[in-house]
């Protein structure tokens, strides 16, 4: 108190005015200087640059006697404090702030009442324990609600300010399901609540809405802004990420159950440390991966990983700390006191956290059809191996006969040789093609090569043999002539062959099986002898390009020859893009490959004695027989193995999440934040220094759980204010601090600081419960404030800070859609799921990258699904939503914009979506009971305004009924065309299409789609 | 309290005013809804101004708006602007270590060979300015481009690329240049948006980011105007609905929200009024944009909008892409008469990593003779000295080859030296500024970064380039991020 009195002492003296001295009982470091410094100082005096080695933020500095002899500030002394000598100096190389303007009179004034009155110097609001300040007395109490209303009441009283009146119950119930599940009330619902007369009828709508399911989607969306959910990669190609959706789920039903915020931020940067995380808790951590993925050729992936770690770094910072961390990617922040190996000590826990996919077990009905589907066909396989059971019995002495006769063409020992045909000759049915066959028999391709079908025929004669033919042998070959060396005439190198064929004379014989070194996924050599020559039905080599192959090709029976037998080889090939066999060889086979005769581990046990045999064995042998050669029951088998094909997987869906490493990775500071710059300084991870220390669950050791811990724990005063100022700002339409992500010096003070520390305290003693948080804004009076704006508030309070009313603002891009749908009846009322694609205009989707994704408008139900639900492509977002300030899903946002443009007009005139509402809407009201006109018309009108129209307003709006339907009555070519496919069943086209005119203006009111 | 009376007078004034409006009709009631309401000053009070409306600069600058040449994927400027004989010379090459030692590529390695140019060169107008046998046309134009080759920046992937080169910074949520403009002068049309973006050929790996306002107001993002259909998205009234029902659904709505702007004086609901009105105007305004019926046979011959497709094409095609073209430089041209402040078009691909020679002919025949119509239209008019036209990409492609050297090579990204081109708008035409090294790898003479481009295209237009921010997260943004100086060489 002496202090002050000093001080107005010194300031009357120096300045000889009492201006002054009044003004400075007010000035305060936090209210007045900080900001200033703040403003213009820091830049150079801050935590970043200390020129002169002065910085502001810290008071020792402030205090120090400096190389020239002086300190910044002397308290209470003016003409020893240096600051105050450089601010007012004529001299320009010696006046302060060096850049920009010099400081204004008031500043000026306003630095020398504080110096003047003992320099006090308080540390920065945002960083400081939460304050347990009483809420105020006020002087009318019968306005307060609850004790957010003493810190609003309070101040309103010291300016002498009435708050306004509780807002119409129409309004209150419309502002309650537009906040709470952003629906609007029906007319009956309206009705209902206004003519409830019970204390409680509030409070019980309350409680009803924030038990809707829509209530998770309403919330569940605005927490997907700060996520920057997506269904794309972005960048380039932007890739869908078809998955992506499980997340979204996650947080709509985390919200809907009001998971308390400390866990539903526990679960989501480390879900995966818990103690056996659930297969949810680690979905949770998809969070994280909805950072951007660039895939762009070229790109490299550690540049763009260390991108994703920024932002999820970052991402953090302003969803739960509200700083702006980004500064300090590159350099100490230069307000706010975070060096920059703080940023890197947080950057570190992302560092150790790798993505990964993860199979999430599906629960639920597709969990249900899973297991309905496995018991019916292991009831089919429990029928199928009684069966096989029965048939082992019965076997008789078959058995014994195969092993016998097997046993016998096994010691015979014919091993395969192969000869080429004599007098050999190739064509083909195509003209242009050329063939050269050389001394060795293999043959060069070249000449012409169309696409579809062309057959080659090599024909020729059997030399002496000696033996029967088994089949043939097909090599395919390299030649340097061909593409990438062949053995195809493709670019590649690749071919497809689809059909081969051998000919007696005139008659084809049957091939009993096929086998080739190589064969290319869904194009393998069995489809040579499968009698199909479609374009899918033929053997292919890729990605073994570049070498040779072959293909053997077996008899049913072996055929008897004599040399001089016309034998024919057809390869017959069905394909485009020059895909022909290049260079080839085609051979007769004499002799048997054992393989071919029985697999190696049957000879094995046919090599022994049957009392050698264990009862595996026996067994084993018995199961080849059975399954591969007795006639009997082959087909058993065959049976049984398509059955058990049939037997469906865990369902599960892959989605991408993070992964603590194993090896911890070293995390250095990036020199101005670029990863090609690390420098030689290494950090650990840890917390930032301006808050609380990081305590790890072990010694020593910190990872993402202990951070989480961390930054949901008591200590930690900046999570509890920013997130309870996110729900602030959605239901008041501005946070109590407006610069929603930037508590630092330089954002904005709050207004009501002890009420943000109280808000803050009972989302806490609230067991974190963001229904109950809310519950306790939404039945305040100041919430239920009107919000008309006042003229004697314009000047005084032009932006509302003081909350002597509600805002009005209009709903977001989801939310305009939703409304319109709903009153017209569309709107599909699903919760969750897939990602939906309503109409989107032609050519949008084209303009990104390399026309990579198709845009197939969805069917039936999902054309209606709440706006939440569109497939959000980061290149190529719907117009729609981005029209109306829906943000990009690029970077986090915690607050949106609400602008207010033409393209908005147009849309909500003419756009495919907002029309058919208009069409759909109007047969709603034709099809209600109504005893006029003017009846209906107030009918129509309520749907969109809740309230009752005043009879102006019905009266305009049926004199552009009678214009529309006396257009329409002498134009009813037009009409069908406006009433499209909604035409009410007993009314002409003509009024349909007038009402279609009216409905699509009602739902183009202000009021409709802005919440009062 | 004569507060009051005054308002009351004003609301009576303004009402009037409408009505007038109403009756005027479309395009012909000039001034716009929105400074009418914002004259009468109470029914717009300060809190919503029309965030549109034109505003001074912060000296007078010769430049009134922009029409900005988006060459997407990065042309060649060995192939078009930059001859290098020497780098012919030593075709088949590789480059000497100590030139790659710290670089990295996206597709070739370190010993991939110096690819030649196939292109011939010609000296044009009385500057003798040199530009391969590709470009004719803008080599006919020569005295009035100012060509930059020393430019360089740090982004070689093709969508940060083109965000640095469109925003200032290669990283997500910035404003576009567009976007900074209509911020910093607002916009002269009363029926036509700030800030329109033109496409042609297959589309900007960008997408819409490439036209995003980033954390500026939506008002300032880029409206796209399409090539099929509706010039702009929902311009068309419902099937079966007329002009004279759209008129007096707009009247009906007007009125009703008139109402409720008396009861609950939000200045947004004025706001959406103007809104409406502009929206309607532009339903009249923008088909009679594209609507080239009063044009004379000459021009559109100039402009080459009903030519053939040139041979070829592959990644530069997409239908007929030199009709589309030279339909956009018109409409840039109309647009700009109409006051539009800023015209981003927009042609892909230059992404030419393969058969540079057979398909680089393509591309530059598609822009050649349009670009070169428009500049001489414009001078003819009067209009190119208060209307800056640009011409450029992200980056430039490397000196090295891309495959086997063969015709079907192409060459890589390459950020680190590549050219521009300027004309009008207070930009000093007929030279030539800056210089490659003699194999166009680095920057020898006059290094030119993205943010010095921007800089200097901001003080054409009379806005100092560290004054035009907006505060953002804490910290005050610019287009020039942490750098840019104005090349005072290029003003004339």
């Amino acid at each position: 108190m002496s202090c002050r009195t000093t001080f107005s002492i010194v300031v009357v003296a120096v300045f000889g005015s009492a201006n002054w001295a009044v003004a400075a009982d007010k000035i305060r470091f936090a209210t007045d200087i900080q900001p200033l410094f703040a403003q213009r100082c820091l830049e150079c005096h801050g935590p970043d640059k200390q020129k002169g080695g002065l910085r502001l933020d810290r008071l020792d500095s402030l205090l120090r006697e400096q190389k020239s002899g002086a300190s910044a500030v002397v308290p209470g002394h003016l003409d020893k404090s240096e600051i105050i000598r450089r601010i007012t100096s004529d001299d320009p190389d010696e006046v302060m702030p060096s850049k920009g303007e010099p400081l204004g009179a008031d500043e000026i004034g306003k630095l020398k009442a504080w110096v003047a009155s003992g320099a006090e110097f308080e540390a920065h609001w945002a960083y400081l324990p939460l304050s347990s300040g009483k809420p105020p007395k006020v002087g009318n109490e019968t306005w307060v609600r609850n004790p957010i209303d003493r810190f609003i009441l309070a101040r309103l009283e010291n300016e002498g300010i009435r708050p306004s009146p509780r807002a119409d119950r129409h309004i209150l119930i419309k502002r309650l399901y537009y906040d709470l599940i952003g629906l609007p009330p029906s007319p009956a619902e309206v009705d209902a609540f206004v003519s409830d007369e019970s204390s409680d009828a509030y409070a019980a709508l309350v409680k009803r809405l924030l038990a809707s399911e829509h209530f998770g989607e309403r919330w569940g969306r605005h927490w997907l802004d700060k996520g920057r959910y997506a269904d794309s990669d972005g960048y380039e190609k932007d890739n869908p990420r078809p998955n992506a959706w499980y997340y979204r789920s996650w947080v709509l039903k985390a919200v809907k159950a009001d998971m308390p915020m400390d866990q539903f931020a526990i679960e989501q940067i480390a879900g995966d440390l818990l103690p056996e995380a659930a297969p949810r808790q680690r979905l949770a951590t998809a969070f994280h991966r909805q950072t951007l993925t660039n895939t762009e050729g070229g790109a490299d992936q550690e540049e763009f990983r260390n991108a994703a770690l920024f932002d999820r770094t970052e991402t953090i910072g302003t969803i739960w700390l509200g700083l702006t961390l980004s500064c300090a990617r590159c350099h100490t922040h230069k307000y706010d006191a975070i060096p920059q190996s703080d940023y890197y000590r947080l950057f570190a826990f992302f560092n150790n956290a790798d993505e990964t996919n993860y199979d999430l077990p599906l629960i639920g009905s597709p969990l249900e059809k899973y297991k309905e589907e496995k018991a019916a066909i292991e009831a089919e396989l429990k029928v199928i191996d009684e069966e096989i059971a029965e048939a082992k019995t019965k076997h008789g002495d078959a058995f014994e006969t195969w092993q016998t006769r097997l046993r016998e063409r096994l010691a015979q020992e014919n091993p395969p040789a192969f000869h080429d045909l004599a007098e050999m000759e190739v064509t083909s049915d195509v003209e242009g093609v050329g063939f050269e066959v050389e001394e060795s028999g293999e043959v060069q391709v070249s000449g012409a090569n169309p696409d579809g079908l062309m057959v080659f025929e090599v024909a020729g004669k059997a030399g002496t043999i000696g033996e029967p033919v088994t089949g043939i042998r097909l090599d395919v070959l390299t030649d340097k002539r061909l593409p990438a060396n062949g053995p195809g005439r493709a670019p590649n190198g690749n071919f497809v062959l689809n059909e081969v064929e051998l000919l007696r004379g005139e008659t084809k014989l049957a091939f009993g099986g096929a086998k080739a070194n190589h064969s290319q996924a869904n194009f393998e050599v069995s489809k040579l002898i499968d009698g199909n020559r479609d374009k899918m039905s033929g053997w292919a080599v890729a990605p073994q390009l570049g070498k040779p192959h072959h293909a053997i090709l077996n008899l049913k029976e072996p055929l008897e020859v004599e040399a001089g037998t016309p034998l024919t080889v057809l390869l017959v090939r069905n394909y485009d893009g020059e895909h022909t066999v290049g260079r080839f060889r085609v051979r007769l086979m004499t002799g048997e490959d054992a393989e071919a005769v029985a697999p190696k581990p049957i000879r094995d046990l046919l090599a022994l004695k049957p009392e050698e045999r264990d009862d595996k064995q026996k067994e084993a042998l018995l199961d080849h027989f059975l399954r591969n050669v007795h006639e009997e029951t082959k087909a058993l088998f065959a049976k049984r193995d398509e059955a058990q094909k049939k037997m469906p997987k865990r369902p599960s869906a892959r989605v991408r999440v993070v992964a603590e490493r194993g090896s911890p990775r070293t995390t250095k500071i990036l020199d101005r934040g670029d990863f090609l710059k690390p420098t030689d300084v290494e950090v650990k991870p840890g917390g930032l220094a301006v808050l609380p220390p990081i305590e790890g669950r072990e010694e020593g050791k910190l990872d993402r759980l202990d951070f989480a811990n961390w930054l949901v724990s008591e200590d930690n005063p900046l999570p509890p204010r920013v997130l309870a100022n996110h729900l602030w700002d959605k239901l008041f339409g501005e946070g109590l601090v407006r610069t929603m992500n930037d508590f630092g010096v330089r954002g904005e003070r709050p207004v009501h600081p002890e009420l943000l520390d109280w808000l803050a305290a009972d989302y806490r003693r609230l067991g974190w419960s963001r229904k109950k948080m809310i519950e306790t804004i939404v039945t305040s009076a100041t919430y239920q404030q009107a919000s008309a704006h006042r003229e004697e508030l314009r000047e005084i309070d032009p932006t509302n800070k003081l909350l002597a009313r509600q805002n009005r603002f209009r709903v977001e891009a989801e939310i305009v859609r939703d409304l319109c749908l709903s009153v017209s009846g569309l709107l599909s009322d699903k919760f969750g799921g897939p990602s939906v694609f309503p109409p989107l205009p032609a050519g949008v989707a084209a303009l990104s990258y390399s026309n990579n994704f198709k845009w197939k408008a969805s069917e039936g139900e999902k054309r209606y699904r709440r706006g939440l639900y569109t497939f959000f492509k980061r290149t190529a977002p719907h117009p729609n939503l981005i029209t109306f300030d829906c943000p990009d899903s690029n970077t986090t946002n915690v607050r949106r914009r609400s602008s207010n443009t033409p393209l908005q007009a147009l849309t909500m005139m003419n756009n495919e979506v907002f029309v058919e509402a208009s069409q759909a809407f109007a047969k709603r009201m034709l099809e209600m009971d109504a005893a006029s006109d003017n009846h209906r018309m107030r009918q129509a009108l309520r749907f969109c305004i809740g309230r009752e129209p005043g009879n102006t307003e019905t009266a305009r709006f049926v004199d552009l009924l009678e214009k529309c339907r006396a257009y329409y009555q002498a134009h009813p070519e037009s009409a069908p065309k406006l009433v499209g496919n909604y035409q009410p069943e007993g009314v002409g086209a003509p009024e349909a299409a007038a009402w279609v005119a009216a409905a699509r203006t009602a739902l183009n009111l202000d009021e409709f789609i802005t919440r009062e | 309290m004569t507060k009051q009376r005054d308002i009351d007078v004003q609301a009576e004034l303004a009402f009037t005013r409408r009505s007038f409006l109403n009756t005027a009709a479309s395009g012909v009631g000039g001034i716009a809804l929105a400074s009418l309401l914002q004259q009468d000053g109470l029914l717009a009070a300060p809190a919503a101004p029309n965030p549109l409306a034109p505003k001074s600069p912060h000296f007078p600058g010769k430049a009134k708006n922009c029409i900005f040449f988006f060459m997407a994927g990065a042309p060649s400027q060995i192939d078009l602007f930059d001859p290098k004989p020497k780098l012919n010379e030593l075709h088949g090459q590789v480059l000497p270590e100590s030139m790659t030692k710290n670089v990295r590529f996206a597709f070739i390695n370190k010993n991939a060979k110096l690819l030649g140019s196939s292109r011939t060169y010609k000296k044009y107008g009385q500057c003798g300015m040199e530009f391969s046998d590709l470009l004719p046309h803008l080599g006919s134009c020569a005295d009035d481009l100012l060509m930059v080759r020393s430019l360089h920046s740090e982004q070689f992937n093709h969508h940060p690329g083109q965000l640095m080169m469109q925003c200032g910074r290669g990283t997500f949520g910035l404003p576009t240049m567009g976007s900074w403009l209509t911020y910093g002068l607002g916009s002269e049309s009363q029926d036509l948006p700030g800030y329109v973006v033109l496409s042609s050929g297959v589309g900007s790996s960008g997408g819409a980011t490439l036209w995003q306002s980033g954390f500026l107001p939506s008002t300032h993002a880029g409206v796209l105007f399409r090539e099929q259909g509706e010039p702009v998205l929902n311009l068309a009234n419902p099937d079966g609905l007329p002009p004279e029902l759209q008129r007096a659904s707009l009247d009906t709505l007007r009125d009703a929200n008139q109402q409720r702007l008396e009861l609950m004086r939000d200045p947004e609901i004025a706001s959406r009024i103007a809104s409406y009105e502009l929206a309607y105007r532009m339903q009249s305004s923008a088909p009679e944009l594209i609507d080239f019926s009063s044009e004379s046979k000459a021009t559109l011959e100039a402009y080459g909008v009903e030519r053939d497709d040139p041979p070829n094409g592959g990644r530069g095609k997409s239908g007929n892409t030199a009709q589309s073209f030279g339909r956009n430089c018109l409409l840039a041209r109309r647009m700009v008469e109409r006051g539009v402040r800023f015209v981003n078009v927009i042609y892909a691909s230059w992404d030419h990593h393969g058969n540079i020679d057979k398909e680089l002919p393509y591309n530059a025949a598609v822009v050649d003779q349009p670009i070169a119509a428009l500049i001489k239209d414009l001078k003819e008019r009067g209009m190119l000295e208060d209307t800056m036209v640009v011409w450029g990409s992200e980056f430039g492609r490397t000196p090295l080859g891309q495959g086997d050297g063969s015709k079907s090579s192409g060459r890589d990204h390459h950020p680190f030296a590549f050219t521009m081109l300027m004309a009008g708008g207070g930009i000093k035409g007929g030279q030539v500024y800056g210089e490659s090294d003699e194999f166009g790898w680095g920057v020898e003479d006059k290094p030119v970064h993205i943010n010095d481009l921007h800089a200097t295209m901001l003080h054409c237009f009379g806005l100092e380039h560290e004054q035009l921010t907006y505060r953002f997260q804490g910290r005050d943004f610019r287009l020039t991020d942490v750098g840019g100086k104005v090349i005072k060489d290029w003003l004339a």
